[in-house]
């Protein structure tokens, strides 16, 4: 044994895979994870059509106006993106965690980048399966479609607002990794459920904006649930977009960008005390 | 005490004086250890030695607050130094809802060359169990399934931290005749075992461990004669605490049997003071203590009594 050891040469060592095999990998696997438990993908994609149903579809006020139906559409559809992100990162980020299946992982031949994609990807892809029943439940019980049917808006807008219904998202994505790395798990279930609720409701996803006291309403154009809500509702209904709005959103997805990738690179040594 | 021949041999992992600390617990303190090409080495140590946080070292997953580790080469948190690393995930860890065959495709495939997952599903008896959740497996194929995971990427160096817990005599048989298979095959194994008898006959080095430190390193024969153990038993009215107190003695315990089995560091000495003290005794046996029992002696110095109840609670 001591021979054939010694005589071997020095091994060079093999490349690690390509980003975005190892991107492709990730996801596959999370994916899969996720749809073995039906139930929690159901009742994630219907929760922004049930919002819709039980909140938008009673107001007749709002359901024969076509702008305002176009509106809480929009307002839900990115209430939804918000709600799965912070909760699948807040939640699913502390949990991982504590798992030692990822610390596991955590050994392989991989960086921690690859997996916070697939993260990423996975949970877009799933906000997107909830966009699409909001989309047909608003389009055919909401005047919504008459902007679309008789020509002042393009059909263009759909597919965009989808589209920007996700990025629209990426704050939420980023604030979640930064709940889930400084928390654990039963911590981030709480302190997600007490951020969630405050930054839809002052950020016009449940109640549009318009009703909101003058000082409620510049406290929230501050929120980035705000400024996803107004760029969201602005790509669907082609009400005006603020300027503010957009910078806003740039500032804060910076800001809990940065804070997410702090709260990472500070976890790395510490995870398993 | 490292044999010169290992010195021209390549190292695949090492600690150069290595301290990590928790808070105010010291788990390590200056240790100093290499695996080279190869070896297979057993870590022993009661719990808490620190045996699983020099291992997390090694693979990556913690710094050290001083001193350097190095696995290949290079920093053991760069990805890269880890592709040819095989670890095993701890018990009931796996991905309950992947099925076997997409987790073993999943790890494998962040290796270059991956043995295939049929292949190796089938030499581990997990053929059939190959589109199971890994939650719905029995106890001991999910053990099978975690070292499996260890060796699907052909690693060079494999770390193992306690692969038989749990297991049942059979599966842990099937499961040393594959880590035979990859020593045979040139691989070097670094293994952590409450099985000591099995270290015994796998390791061809053994490194104690104990308090943070390395107190012992050298191959079975050397840390066993370092120790000099024998294990005195007999048949006696007397209970074992009166022979606890006699100069040379680690350890007096009675058997389920009734035998009364004392390890000291002088057999003869403790045969002598039997008969000038004329204590009433039958069936005397002498035996060379087993490296458990050497190991027992060895981390007891630092510790109490307690050591011995933790550790036998952990087997």
């Amino acid at each position: 044994m001591t021979g054939t050891a010694a005589a071997r040469p020095p091994a060079t060592q093999p490349a690690n895979k390509p980003l975005f095999e190892l991107i492709r990998i990730h996801t596959r696997a999370q994916v899969l994870e996720q749809l073995r438990i039906p139930v929690a993908v159901l009742s994630s994609t219907v929760f922004p059509t049930l919002a819709l149903v039980f909140f938008v579809l009673p107001q007749t006020a709002v359901t024969s106006d076509p702008q305002a139906s176009l509106m809480s559409i929009a307002q839900l559809a990115v209430f939804g993106v918000m709600s799965a992100f912070l909760f699948n990162y807040g939640i699913g980020v502390a949990e991982e965690r504590a798992n030692p299946w990822s610390s596991y992982v955590r050994t392989l031949p991989v960086g921690a980048f690859p997996a916070t994609v697939a993260r990423a990807i996975t949970a877009m892809m799933f906000a997107f399966f909830a966009l699409v029943p909001v989309l047909v439940v608003g389009a055919t019980t909401t005047a919504g479609l008459q902007l679309y049917t008789d020509g002042t808006l393009s059909w263009w807008r759909i597919p965009v607002s989808v589209v920007v219904w996700l990025l629209c998202g990426l704050p939420f994505l980023f604030l979640g990794l930064l709940i889930g790395y400084l928390c654990t798990s039963k911590v981030a279930i709480a302190v997600t459920q007490v951020v969630f609720f405050p930054l839809a409701f002052a950020g016009g996803m449940m109640l549009p904006p318009v009703i909101f006291s003058p000082g409620l309403n510049t406290f929230s154009q501050f929120l980035p649930s705000r400024a996803a809500r107004d760029i969201s509702v602005s790509a669907l209904s082609g009400e005006d977009l603020p300027a503010t709005s957009v910078l806003c959103f740039l500032v804060w997805t910076v800001l809990l960008c940065a804070g997410a990738v702090w709260a990472n690179r500070r976890d790395q040594g510490r995870r398993f005390r | 005490m490292t044999a010169p021949s290992r010195s021209f041999q390549e190292v695949l992992a090492a600690a150069h004086g290595v301290s990590k600390a928790y808070g105010a617990t010291t788990a390590l303190d200056g240790v100093d250890f290499t695996v080279t090409a190869g070896e297979t080495v057993g870590l022993l140590g009661p719990n808490g030695a620190g045996k699983s946080t020099l291992l997390n070292l090694l693979s990556g997953l913690r710094q050290p607050d001083s001193g350097r580790v190095e696995l290949f080469g290079q920093d053991p948190r760069n990805p890269l130094a880890r592709q040819a690393l095989g670890t095993t995930p701890q018990a009931t860890s796996v991905p309950a809802t992947l099925r076997v065959r997409e987790t073993v495709d999943f790890v494998g495939s962040h290796y270059a060359s991956p043995v295939p997952t049929a292949e190796l599903l089938d030499g581990f008896g997990l053929g059939a169990a190959s589109n199971k959740q890994c939650g719905g497996l029995s106890g001991g194929q999910q053990r099978r399934l975690l070292v499996a995971l260890a060796l699907v990427g052909r690693p060079r160096l494999v770390i193992l931290d306690e692969p038989t817990t749990g297991l049942d005599v059979e599966a842990r048989e099937n499961l040393w005749e594959r880590l035979a298979d990859y020593r045979a095959g040139g691989g070097t194994l670094l293994i952590t075992s409450h099985y000591l008898d099995e270290i015994q006959t796998l390791a061809s080095r053994v490194v104690v461990i104990n308090g943070g430190s390395v107190v012992a390193d050298g191959n079975v024969d050397a840390i066993r004669s370092r120790v000099s153990i024998s294990r005195v038993s007999f048949h006696t009215s007397l209970p074992p605490s009166y022979f606890e107190s006699q100069p040379g003695t680690v350890s007096a315990s009675l058997s389920a049997s009734g035998a009364t089995t004392v390890l000291t560091h002088d057999a003869d000495d403790t045969v002598r003071r039997l008969v000038r003290e004329q204590v009433e005794f039958r069936g005397l046996e002498v035996h060379a203590a087993s490296l458990e029992e050497a190991f027992i002696s060895l981390t007891q110095r630092a510790g109490g009594p307690e050591h011995n109840t933790e550790r036998k609670a952990a087997r």
